[in-house]
């Protein structure tokens, strides 16, 4: 019914993924981080001040007033950002150590990538952005302490929607959706809270925290996921199993074909 | 184009080597022509299969593989007893089992290959048969000579066996309310029925927040029954442009919608709330499935995917004791469309 | 006769009673032409044995009830959820019984592996033309068998119960509703009452997946069989000897029967492999199904993946009247595709005797090259099918590689149409190049054959 030339759809698949594997890489910014000359040993609101000048205000605006309307001729700042006054610690902590800020286009989707910034300096970004307004803080999540069961149940009925049952990602009309694997217990929580991108926020009052430690800890589960039956082919259902098809069992069968009916004359 | 056609040119003669002919393997095969027989006798021998040269070290290959699978299959039922169904290893059943059929599989192809004599024989194709045709015919036809009233004979006898097998059928139409389209439009929802969540809890408006979706289901209405489920949000109210004849559909800016698709049935348990307007400027509902997705603000319109028609929309109050109910019943029907169902009201509020 | 021959006496027993020594005579020498392609069929075939050794097993274990219960068992993160009497007695085949996954995972191996047999069989038979008088019966039951086993497949998958077999089932309803005038009836004579449908819904797939269908399978199974036997196979122009007239070939017996044997344990044995050593559908890990939950990227099995890539592909609309929806938007893509392209192959050895005026027995095989229209004709029908097959798993390659759903989106409405257009052309001329390729090689192969008879010449003369 299918399969024309699967070699060819192999080969173009490759190519297709060689192309594209660098993708989201691209999101950084061109120019790297921009740092004072000399940083002090601990991290300080100072340095901190000093980075977010350098590296955020472009888009969030002069102490995170934020920008939506692009202004090309006043200063610097060319992008658009939302404002942080009123983030607190929880939003900043979650975007610069998962790696989605700085980003180098406002028009893009933040990815994780390689976090540019080191330990001393995000925590000063955190207490500087923490100092705008009063906001929420960092989330101390306790999976262990969550009934895994439970956050089977809510992570299917909430966020299964987008991240697949086992967090394998997905897509959502406009956007890709991250995979959930291999993400500290804070990371999740944080994103619960604060709905990076496109994704909804939950509040305590929709999900507790007891809950939230449930689903975390269900989100953790599908790092390694009950895998009985074997190579669990990415836990992602039917596509790998049709690949395994393809590529494995017929030409296996293929070669049992040959295999048994190249002839030789007898004696 | 020249290009193209050697290109071509070059496949084709790397691929077109393969089926080749040795010219003297054809003229071995003209020799013979004419060739045994399924039947014959072999010519030389007089017997009916030839006998061929024996083959020690085939057979020795063929009593090893017989003595793995006898071992893989006696590995089957070790593992089997060893371990109990939790643990149970899935990979070493598997394969012992596998092993175990593998080698039978590869004794068999040796026993068909080297150890029994190949012939190649040959016969003439089967052929239809005119003659044998004719008499079939005739055979029919003849039988026939005592009925006077054939094709009477033959409506009634047609006429008989219909009505038999439509009667046959028609307890198959008990299968289901058939005719009966109508319980594929009933919903429980009137004016006033409390909308609660998945625990049966009655929802308060106060805590219906923005940027977030909740589900919702019917007081006292299975929860399996697709016209009882709501996906619920709360928008700015001056975000919104619903259609008209929705004025007060949506108080404080919380909608309802019917959770299920109109494209093919699935729960719509998507909603993308842009953080910052500049990327993505409209919050939307999306179909896991086949990623339709619907605006909220506007009486979720069809913005992308295969969707036919909006979201059905469920007007919502909020009563006295600040939890939501229903208003009404949905502005449409729920779930997939069928030929002929009504999929906007004539009028506003049915 | 006091001599006992444990060969003669079975035999003259069996005779005896039923005087078919003549006929089991002709059965042993029934002769097989020799190509590897000619097996796919018997894959096919020995995946169905499978299927029903272990399918026979699954149904030991199997409860076809919807009613709910509470799970309390050996796989933790469900304890504690109500779930289906169905999935509740799947989830423990698979997790507390002995050997149980094993079986259902090699059922559901064989499955696959069964359909993806009958599409390279197809394809074989397609490509060879060997669909042609005298064998369009036996093509069309073939089509007929495959069309089941979609079908047989699907059922079998959502009798789980799990999340992933519910979506599917919902869309299958959604599919089935959207059939013009009788789509409301029929899915309610179905399902009884809306999705997710009565008690006896789950019944009544059951007895489709367990007898009804596997029979009609069988029996299907056997006509095809008993067509090919009565006409015997198709055989590739190998010499001199094989003719329209003349087959040529190795017996049943012996030669053939160890190779088919043989065939069949080998490909049991690497289903029970696949089955032991890769996963497949894990259902624990997917959850119960209700109405109101469903997952990203819910794919159904590789065998209706085109249909998913067709409703996703589909535009946005319903053709309605006035207030009122004539034909819903999963028709198209779920219905009238599919249907299209079974009529097309079905009616295809009558279109190809319209178009080429050809009437005669065929019991030749075509090479694929000798037949550059049917061969251009199948490529572009495939490479359609294909595409469409492709873009149900965009949002997969979205995920791994990033490129944008919309512009694969775009680049499938627009390719699904070029794409076959160009392969046809492509092909046909590919076609045309094999042939003057294989003349050109004829040509030399006597010139080289006259070069050696002069070099031998003078030799006997001197």
């Amino acid at each position: 019914m299918r399969r024309v030339a699967p070699i060819a759809g192999a080969c173009a698949l490759f190519a297709l993924s060689a192309i594209l594997g660098a993708a989201p890489a691209a999101a950084q910014p061109p120019s790297g981080i921009v740092r004072p000359t000399t940083e002090p040993p601990k991290p300080t609101l100072e340095l901190g001040a000093q980075l977010f000048a350098g590296n955020c205000a472009s888009c969030h605006g002069i102490a995170g007033s934020g920008i939506t309307k692009p202004r090309p001729g006043a200063g610097n700042l060319t992008g658009e950002g939302p404002p942080l006054r009123g983030v607190g610690a929880l939003a900043p902590d979650f975007y610069l150590r998962s790696g989605y800020m700085p980003l180098g286009n406002p028009y893009e989707q933040p990815e994780a990538n390689r976090v540019l910034l080191t330990d001393k300096e995000i925590r000063s970004l955190v207490s500087y952005v923490a100092s705008l307004g009063a906001g929420p803080g960092i989330p101390h999540p306790k999976p262990s302490h969550g009934d895994i069961s439970e956050g089977q149940e809510l992570f299917t009925s909430t966020c299964a929607g987008c991240h697949q049952l086992e967090g394998r990602g997905g897509f959502v009309t406009g956007a890709r959706v991250p995979p959930l694997q291999n993400l500290p217990a804070k990371r999740i929580a944080e994103a619960v809270r604060i709905g990076p991108y496109l994704m909804p926020k939950f509040s305590k009052s929709q999900i507790s925290d007891s809950q939230l430690n449930s689903i975390i800890r269900y989100v953790q589960s599908t790092n390694a996921p009950d895998n009985r039956g074997g190579w669990s082919i990415g836990n992602l259902g039917p596509i790998p199993e049709g690949l395994v098809v393809w590529w494995i069992a017929i030409p296996l069968i293929l070669f049992f074909c040959l295999l048994v009916a190249r002839r030789r004359r007898s004696q | 184009m020249k290009l193209g056609h050697w290109i071509v040119a070059a496949l084709a003669f790397l691929f077109g080597r393969r089926q080749k002919h040795n010219a003297e393997e054809v003229a071995e095969e003209l020799a013979d022509d004419g060739g045994r027989g399924p039947e014959d006798r072999d010519p030389e021998t007089g017997r009916l299969v030839p006998p061929g040269s024996p083959d020690r070290a085939a057979e020795n290959v063929v009593l090893l593989l017989l003595v793995l699978a006898m071992l893989a299959g006696a590995g089957f039922i070790v593992v089997y007893a060893m371990y109990k169904a939790p643990v149970l290893p899935n990979e070493l059943l598997g394969i012992c089992m596998g092993v175990a059929l593998v080698s039978i599989g590869a004794a068999l192809t040796i026993v068909g290959k080297r150890l029994v004599v190949t012939e190649e024989l040959e016969e003439d194709y089967p052929t239809a048969d005119p003659e044998e045709q004719a008499k079939i015919v005739e055979t029919v036809r003849d039988s026939g000579s005592r009925f006077t009233r054939k094709r009477l004979l033959l409506t009634a006898g047609a006429g008989a066996g219909g009505a038999l097998g439509l009667a046959a059928l028609t307890p198959v139409l008990s299968l289901g309310p058939i005719w009966d389209t109508a319980p594929l439009e009933r919903t429980p929802w009137y004016r006033g029925r409390r909308i609660v969540d998945d625990k049966g809890r009655p929802i308060a408006a106060a805590d219906i927040e923005q940027k977030t979706f909740y589900d919702g289901f019917a007081e006292g209405w299975s929860k399996e029954d697709l016209s009882s489920l709501l996906i619920i949000i709360r928008l700015d109210p001056s975000e919104l442009h619903l259609p008209a004849g929705r004025s007060g559909w949506a108080p404080r800016g919380i909608l309802a919608y019917s959770k299920i698709c109109t494209h093919a049935g699935c729960a719509i348990e998507l909603y993308r709330k842009p953080t910052f307007p500049t990327v993505e400027p409209e919050p939307a509902f999306v179909c896991p499935c086949h990623y339709s997705t619907f605006n909220p603000a506007d009486g979720a319109q069809v913005i992308f995917g295969p969707a036919g028609r909006p979201l059905p929309q469920l007007p919502v109050m909020i009563d006295g004791a600040g939890n939501l109910r229903s208003a009404g019943n949905f502005s449409a029907r729920v779930g997939p469309s069928w030929w002929g169902v009504r999929f906007r009201p004539s009028t506003e509020h049915e | 006769m006091a001599v006992r021959d444990p060969l003669a006496d079975p035999v003259r027993f069996i005779d005896e009673r039923t005087a078919a020594a003549p006929l089991l005579r002709k059965s042993l020498r029934y002769l097989f032409p020799d190509h590897w392609s000619f097996l796919l069929g018997e894959v096919a075939l020995y995946c169905f044995v499978v299927l029903i050794a272990t399918g026979t097993y699954l149904a030991l274990f199997y409860d076809p009830s919807n009613a709910h219960t509470v799970y309390h068992g050996a796989y933790a993160p469900l304890d504690g959820r109500p779930m289906s009497g169905a999935y509740y007695s799947v989830l423990n085949l698979s997790l507390s019984t002995q050997a149980g996954l094993l079986m259902r995972q090699t059922h559901h191996w064989a499955a696959d592996v069964f359909i993806a047999a009958m599409v390279v069989h197809l394809m074989r038979v397609f490509f060879t033309g060997a669909f042609r008088k005298p064998r369009e019966l036996t093509w069309l039951i073939g089509l007929g068998l495959l069309t089941i086993s979609l079908l047989e497949g699907y059922l079998g998958y959502s009798l789980i119960d799990d999340l992933l077999s519910g979506i599917g089932l919902a869309i299958g309803y959604g599919v089935g509703l959207s059939i013009p005038i009788i789509g409301g009836p029929v899915i309610q004579g179905i399902f009884g009452a809306p999705f997710p449908g009565k008690t006896e819904f789950f019944s009544r797939m059951y007895i489709m997946h367990v007898f009804i269908l596997p029979a009609l399978l069988a029996t299907l199974i056997a006509v095809h069989l008993a067509l090919i036997a009565l006409r015997h196979h198709t055989q590739f122009k190998e010499s001199k000897r094989t003719t329209q007239k003349r087959i040529v070939g190795a017996p049943m017996f012996p030669a053939q029967m160890p190779r088919s044997l043989g065939l069949m344990f080998l490909v049991a044995g690497l289903l029970f492999l696949l089955g032991g050593l890769v996963q497949i559908n894990p259902i624990w890990q997917w959850g119960p199904f209700e109405p109101w939950l469903s997952e990203n990227g819910a794919q159904p099995d590789w065998y209706l993946g085109w249909l998913i890539g067709a409703l996703r592909l589909m535009p946005s609309f319903d053709v309605t009247v006035g207030n009122y929806t004539l034909i819903p938007n999963p028709f198209w893509g779920g219905v009238v595709f599919p249907g299209f392209v079974f009529t097309l192959l079905g009616a295809f050895p009558w279109i190809e005797r319209k178009l080429s005026g050809d009437r005669r027995v065929h019991n030749l095989a075509d090479r694929p090259r000798d037949a550059p229209n049917r061969t251009a004709f199948g490529v572009m029908l495939l490479s359609w099918v294909f595409l469409i097959f492709m873009f149900g798993a965009a949002d997969r390659i979205l995920v791994l590689w990033g490129l944008s759903y919309n512009i694969q989106l775009n680049l499938f409405r627009v390719g699904i149409w070029l794409v076959p257009g160009i392969l046809f052309f492509v092909t046909r001329r590919w076609c045309m190049a094999l042939q003057a390729a294989d003349r050109l090689e004829h040509t030399r192969e006597q010139a080289e054959e006259r070069m050696r008879e002069r070099m031998r010449a003078p030799a006997t003369r001197s």
